[in-house]
């Protein structure tokens, strides 16, 4: 029972590494290829889950909300590439946060003002709403098991696209080296906004797959943002598999820490000073491993730039 | 250090020579102070609301006086929340301060307003710490003391005949609250207290325990964001045909816009509900729809109380602010019909008065709410008010 | 290639009614300051008090930055860290009955000090990106432990029993003494931070920012000075925790939060880099309109948010820019 229960889990520790892997790519392959810091990709993954929310409540099926969602998503951040990220491209890091953090406080505001303070629900679609008994009493939602399958298949078509084909070689040669690139003749004014189309449809999609388990309310993207950073950074800027790896080992060490740190002291201290050292230190894992992957490898663990 | 020593005592003595004895106001001022941004939004707009609604009920007057209503934003930042409630105090003059939410932003105004001899009314937070040996004739609650929501739960899973329970609440003072509240009439076996980090959104590891654990019941403390999630999780999860669920503050109406059909059949403790049978409160809920198209909270009618609580004071002074140890006295006597009915407060300004458990429905026109399932305690007082030296 | 800070705007020699203007600048803005008490006789609010006492801290805060982004290009994500620990040195004493303001800065300045020693030897390792999010990491960790605080309230924090005494005087409950100690605090604080950029200790500090491996190679370890730079920066955000603590009676672990943090860099680079008083004038802005827009509407971040968006993208070097200051 034990065994399973820990297996339920790590399978529990996947699917928010993958959620978070999701998240990730976009804002690594920004980061690495333009040297753009984007802080507003986290509430584009929230536009992302109040579109699902608004066109589901609108057509009535969560999959023609999502077929919705996702070119709404994509167009909102090419948008926001238009107006406003363009001009940031030569700036110096910083007025990219401040600009970026405009945004975000910006949009957490216009989407209470547009669809008012109270979150908002998403229902999952009927026929994949059950659960799976995994054991006598273990039972684990469908859905759940969907965001790892679907998050599994982004995972891989983004590592062919960017290991097998011309546009994924231009874009690992940005990551390395932008100026160069952009010296031999390639079009790279539009090969950053191929990039940052496909990050913000990425994020935003991340925010409809979880829209019917998490409320969607505002600020839903300010804590996932600040993981997203902790991700790409431990995977190495601007590198697919670093955010990965990185992605599952967050979300692994996160779930399993929060399940057995406070089991783990039991054998070294007594029960209830265990407990409250266990909850203390669990949400601090994650900053301590990145931490201890910084010191050990500056430029994290698989870095893009040579 | 010297000099700044010698330019405050040179400024002290100017800001005196300055001062001038406040006029007689010709109006009655109250200071709404709530979360409006942040994760407690919709919870301080229905306080909001709630207050405006009795005004406008009163006719905007109160003991024959304009009655003007000043409503500021917390942001859910104790430091933003001292500096606003300071500007009602001294920018704005007000009589009455209305508010907060949340417990620990009444942590950090609730020094400030007393000791400006400001009469500080809280429709919602009410702990423990100003209960007792702390109360405060310029404080009162017109909510509950918090333990005493939790105490239902604890005694209806007693009463159930529960034999193991497991509980969950977010790590802060007042899950620990939770946990002593819920212990005061439940006597069977607790299987886990499970304190959860504040501002997790993903419970499936959780969800795993229990369901390897097969509890009796769960019981939880889970409010705003963290409980929509929860509640929806555990519907997924396939737990709620299996394993009751008895929550405070998890399930309610500013939630389950957002939790819906996932929260039908959960259980809550409360002071009230929308479907409450009397004239007064089916007068207020469909006021209050009629007029911010949403069902009300809690929240919302514990705000409208307050107002009312206000006007029974000020009509019983003729609208004379001036003495307050009279305005202290007729505040202690809640003269007012609360819609909640039986409405009395303790010598420590909190409320005496009936809980109920409640239970989560879908309503005929689509929309939900709680609704009561059975008195648990009448006019109930809370264990604090003993400590508290009359004054 | 972006740098971290930039490098175009940094060394040009200013022009000689330039340099009068900078030197001009920070004189109104502390005549201001040390004026304001007055001005507000004139209508009795003592409620402007509190929030320009406000803004002065906020000032300090982000003016210790400045040594580190303007001067040093490390852009530390994690400052509000050092505003915490002040803070909680305050409450911590406080309420074990120690309110001597002495002891309580001592106390705030010494962990301050501690914290920034070890943080600042590990994270100095790293660079660019990666010592903004290692310097996170430690902001978020001393986060989480004062929300495990239990005993100190943990997440809900911790009233202040009553304000600093210094020599058994309760002068500091006096809100107009309150704003003088601040303001003393913050001319002080500027001062010091004016003498240490342009001693030879800033130049090389500077120089390490525009080329790290020839200072190295002209014989100064980049390392030592900008954990000394680090540190002094701790000191000072140390400092201003300890009057936060004081003006609100109040604690929190949202002090620490990374949001605090990012408010710090981002007052900041609102105010202009690079010249100690942008940060004062960021904080008057920041604090200011926020205050203002939010008594016109409920929705005054969709007002803020594209103003701030419209300063980066055509006001250059922040408002002291606007003011034809220069870093």
């Amino acid at each position: 029972m034990t065994l399973t229960l820990a297996l339920v889990q790590i399978l529990n520790g996947l699917q928010f590494g993958l959620i978070l892997f999701l998240i990730a790519a976009g804002l690594t392959l920004v980061f690495g290829v333009m040297d753009f810091i984007n802080l507003a990709h986290g509430v584009q993954y929230m536009v992302g889950a109040y579109f699902v929310a608004a066109f589901t409540a609108m057509t009535g099926g969560f999959f023609t909300g999502l077929a919705l969602a996702l070119p709404a998503a994509l167009i909102f951040g090419l948008l926001l590439e238009l107006l406003i990220f363009r001009h940031l491209y030569d700036r110096d890091h910083l007025d990219q946060v401040l600009a970026t953090f405009g945004v975000i406080i910006f949009l957490n505001q216009a989407v209470k003002f547009v669809w008012g303070a109270a979150p908002l629900n998403v229902p999952i679609p009927d026929a994949l709403s059950g659960a799976i008994e995994i054991t006598d009493g273990l039972l684990y939602p469908v859905w759940r098991l969907i965001i790892i399958a679907v998050g599994l298949l982004v995972g891989l078509a983004l590592y062919l696209v960017v290991n097998k084909t011309k546009l994924g070689m231009l874009v690992r040669a940005g990551a390395s080296n932008a100026p160069i690139v952009s010296a031999l003749g390639v079009n790279i004014r539009l090969l950053f906004t191929i990039v940052f189309g496909v990050g913000a449809m990425l994020a935003g999609f991340a925010g409809a797959m979880i829209a019917p388990i998490l409320s969607v309310e505002p600020g839903m993207g300010d804590n996932v943002l600040i993981l997203a950073f902790v991700v790409i950074v431990i995977g190495g800027i601007g590198s697919i598999r670093g955010a990965f790896i990185a992605a599952l080992l967050i979300g692994l060490v996160d779930t399993l820490g929060r399940f057995f740190a406070p089991t783990l002291l039991r054998a070294l201290l007594d029960p209830s000073a265990a407990s409250q050292t266990g909850r203390a230190i669990a949400p601090m894992l994650i900053y301590i491993l990145m931490a201890a992957v910084l010191f050990f490898r500056p430029s994290g663990l698989f870095p893009a730039k040579k | 250090m010297k000099q700044s020593l010698k330019l405050a005592g040179l400024a002290t003595l100017m800001m005196s020579v300055s001062a001038i004895p406040a006029m007689a106001q010709e109006k009655i001022k109250v200071g709404v102070i709530v979360s409006l941004s942040g994760a407690g939004a919709v919870l301080g707009q229905q306080a909001r609301d709630g207050f405006n609604l009795a005004v406008k009920d009163l006719g905007g007057k109160m003991g024959g006086k304009d009655v003007e209503v000043i409503v500021v934003d917390d942001e859910l930042k104790p430091d933003v929340a001292v500096t606003k409630v300071k500007g009602l105090l001294e920018r704005d003059k007000v009589d009455f301060v209305v508010g907060p939410i949340f417990s620990n932003i009444l942590g950090a105004i609730h020094k400030p307003v007393t000791e400006n001899k400001t009469f500080l009314i809280s429709p919602n937070a009410g702990p423990s710490s100003y209960a007792g040996k702390e109360c405060n004739p310029y404080f009162y609650v017109t909510s509950y003391q918090n333990d005493q929501i939790h105490q239902i739960l604890g005694n209806v899973a007693q009463k159930r005949g529960y034999k193991k329970i497991y509980l969950m609440t977010p790590n802060y003072q007042a899950g620990k609250d939770f946990v002593a509240g819920v212990k005061m009439d439940f006597k069977g076996e607790i299987v886990e207290e499970s304190f959860i980090p504040l501002g997790t959104l993903d419970f499936q590891a959780e969800l795993s325990k229990i369901a390897s654990m097969k509890p009796d019941a769960v019981l939880t403390f889970m409010p705003g964001g963290m409980g929509v999630n929860l509640v929806k999780q555990y519907k997924q999860a396939g737990l709620l045909d299996r394993i009751p669920f008895l929550s405070t503050f998890t399930v309610d109406e500013s939630t389950l816009p957002a939790q819906q059909d996932a929260a039908i059949g959960m259980f809550g403790g409360s002071n009230w509900a929308p479907n409450l049978d009397n004239a007064a409160n089916k007068k207020f809920v469909a006021e209050y729809e009629k007029a911010y198209n949403s069902v009300p909270a809690t929240y919302a009618f514990q705000a409208y109380d307050a107002a009312l609580l206000i006007n029974s004071a000020v009509t019983a002074v003729k609208g004379d602010m001036s003495d307050k140890t009279k305005v202290i006295a007729a505040l202690k006597k809640a003269d007012f019909p609360s819609i909640r009915g039986s409405f009395k407060l303790s010598n420590n300004g909190y409320p005496v008065q009936d809980f109920y458990l409640t239970k989560v429905a879908k309503r005929a026109d689509g929309k939900f709410q709680t609704e009561i399932v059975e008195k648990v305690f009448s006019n109930y007082a809370d264990r604090y008010a003993k400590d508290c030296a009359a004054q | 290639m972006n740098n971290l800070v930039d490098l175009d705007a940094a060394p040009a020699l200013a022009t000689p009614t330039r340099a009068r203007r900078t030197r001009i600048l920070p004189v109104i803005i502390f005549a201001a300051f040390a004026l304001v008490p007055l001005a507000l006789l004139l209508g009795p609010q003592s409620y402007v008090l509190a929030v320009v006492t406000r803004i002065m801290i906020l000032a300090l805060g982000a003016m210790s930055l400045d040594l580190l982004i303007g001067y040093g290009a490390m852009i530390s994500f994690g400052h509000a860290a050092f505003v915490g620990l002040g803070a909680y040195s305050v409450a911590i004493l406080a309420s074990h009955g120690i309110t001597d303001g002495f002891v309580q800065l001592a106390v705030a300045l010494a962990t301050s000090l501690i914290f920034a020693l070890f943080t600042g030897a590990i994270s100095l390792r790293t660079k660019g990106v990666y010592f903004i999010m290692i310097t996170l990491a430690f902001g978020q960790m001393l986060f989480f432990l004062t929300t495990s605080l239990a005993a100190y309230g943990g997440d809900d924090g911790l009233t202040l029993a009553a304000r600093s005494t210094f020599f058994s005087l309760k002068f500091m409950k006096n809100d107009l003494a309150m704003y003088y100690v601040t303001f003393g605090t913050l001319l002080g604080a500027y001062l010091l931070l004016r003498a240490i950029v342009a001693s030879r200790f800033g130049r090389v500090l500077r120089g390490i920012r525009e080329n790290p491996v020839r200072m190295e190679a002209i014989g100064f370890a980049p390392y030592r000075y900008q954990l000394t730079a680090y540190v002094i920066a701790g000191l000072i955000a140390g400092g201003s925790g300890f009057l936060l603590a004081n003006q609100t009676e109040f604690v929190s672990p949202a002090y620490t939060a990374w949001q605090r943090s990012g408010e710090l860099i981002f007052v900041l680079v609102l105010g202009g880099l690079g010249s100690l008083h942008g940060a004062i004038l960021g904080a008057a802005a920041f604090t200011l309109l926020a205050d203002i827009l939010s008594h016109y509407t409920e929705n005054w971040a969709m007002i803020f948010g594209p103003i701030l968006i419209l300063v980066v993208l055509f006001v250059r070097g922040g408002i002291n820019g606007l003011f034809g200051g220069k870093p």
